[in-house]
């Protein structure tokens, strides 16, 4: 139920943000900003998809520090990528290589499988239970220390949460 | 002051367009659609991410909040959505059957490269898949 309010700030917070006007004087806008997001939360209540994957609310205080690091990076491995793209010679050494995932939710194991994908030289073709099969520009640089540590840093992301869920599940 | 902030702002746009740059080069240079899909991961995130961020120092000095905030939005968004469309396009292209280009001569592209016995037909069906 706390999630349900939480949905609903969220909703309300960016339906303020992006019709442009953050007064209450407005009132038909603020109505209608009511109206709608009492109907998603009223319909998601319904149809029971108010769940930890769809509305992860948990995750926000220690996602932010997991964001900044992985801008932090997503930022090196553009450079290490543009830098093979620039060189007059292209040393590419493309390959499949596979990783372990050690998350014990989807929703952690998409959050890695996103990360890979986002920094630039490892893409996630496809997961198998735990499995990730990851395609890499240059396969010789990737000896897996810095996935080990993204795989770390995302476990400990979906971490404790799940402990205290264990029970409701 | 205002110098200050156009001169942050304008390093983070011509950051951001050397990115974009590299990543359009690399889908002109890269051999395959899987190592294109690398060049294609860096104009998202590094040059979608400098530009909008040279655009928020802007809005931030003239105190436009809500621009900023929108401004995040849409680099959240894009940070959220762009690898599940990336991914898409991996799997798609691993399940219709064009196998990645490597060194060591696994797949069509490798061969036709090295000046082929592989067979020509299904090299170029691979390639055109990849550029288009």
């Amino acid at each position: 139920m706390n999630r349900a309010f939480w949905l609903w700030g969220i909703l309300f917070a960016l339906w303020m943000l992006l019709s442009g006007e953050l007064s209450i004087d407005h009132r038909l806008l603020l109505g209608f900003g009511l109206a709608t997001c009492t109907l998603a939360v009223w319909v998601a209540l319904r149809t029971g998809t108010l769940d930890r994957e769809s509305v992860p609310v948990h995750l926000v205080g220690r996602g932010v520090g997991y964001l900044l690091w992985l801008a932090w990076e997503i930022f090196r491995s553009n450079l290490r990528v543009a830098r093979i793209i620039l060189a007059p010679r292209l040393r590419l050494d493309p390959r499949i290589v596979h990783f372990q995932a050690s998350q014990r939710t989807d929703l952690g194991r998409f959050i890695y499988a996103n990360s890979i994908t986002l920094t630039p030289g490892t893409v996630t073709t496809g997961i198998v239970g735990d499995d990730f099969e990851v395609h890499a520009i240059v396969g010789s640089e990737v000896d897996g220390s810095e996935e080990n540590d993204m795989n770390r840093r995302v476990a400990t992301l979906e971490g404790e949460g799940d402990r205290r869920a264990g029970g409701s599940r | 002051m205002q110098t200050l902030v156009d001169a942050l702002s304008g390093a983070l746009l011509a950051g951001g367009a050397f990115f974009l740059l590299a990543g359009a080069l690399g889908m002109v240079r890269l051999p395959d659609v899987f190592t294109r899909m690398h060049a294609g991961g860096m104009t998202d995130t590094m040059g979608a991410g400098m530009v909008l961020a040279g655009l928020a120092v802007h809005s931030l000095a003239s105190e436009h909040w809500g621009v900023t905030a929108r401004l995040v939005l849409i680099l959240g968004f894009l940070w959220f959505t762009s690898p599940i469309a990336t991914h898409a396009v991996a799997k798609a292209a691993l399940s219709g059957g064009v196998r990645p280009f490597t060194l060591d001569g696994n797949g069509d592209d490798a061969r036709a490269m090295a000046g082929g016995e592989g067979p020509a037909g299904s090299a170029t069906a691979a390639k055109g898949g990849a550029s288009s």
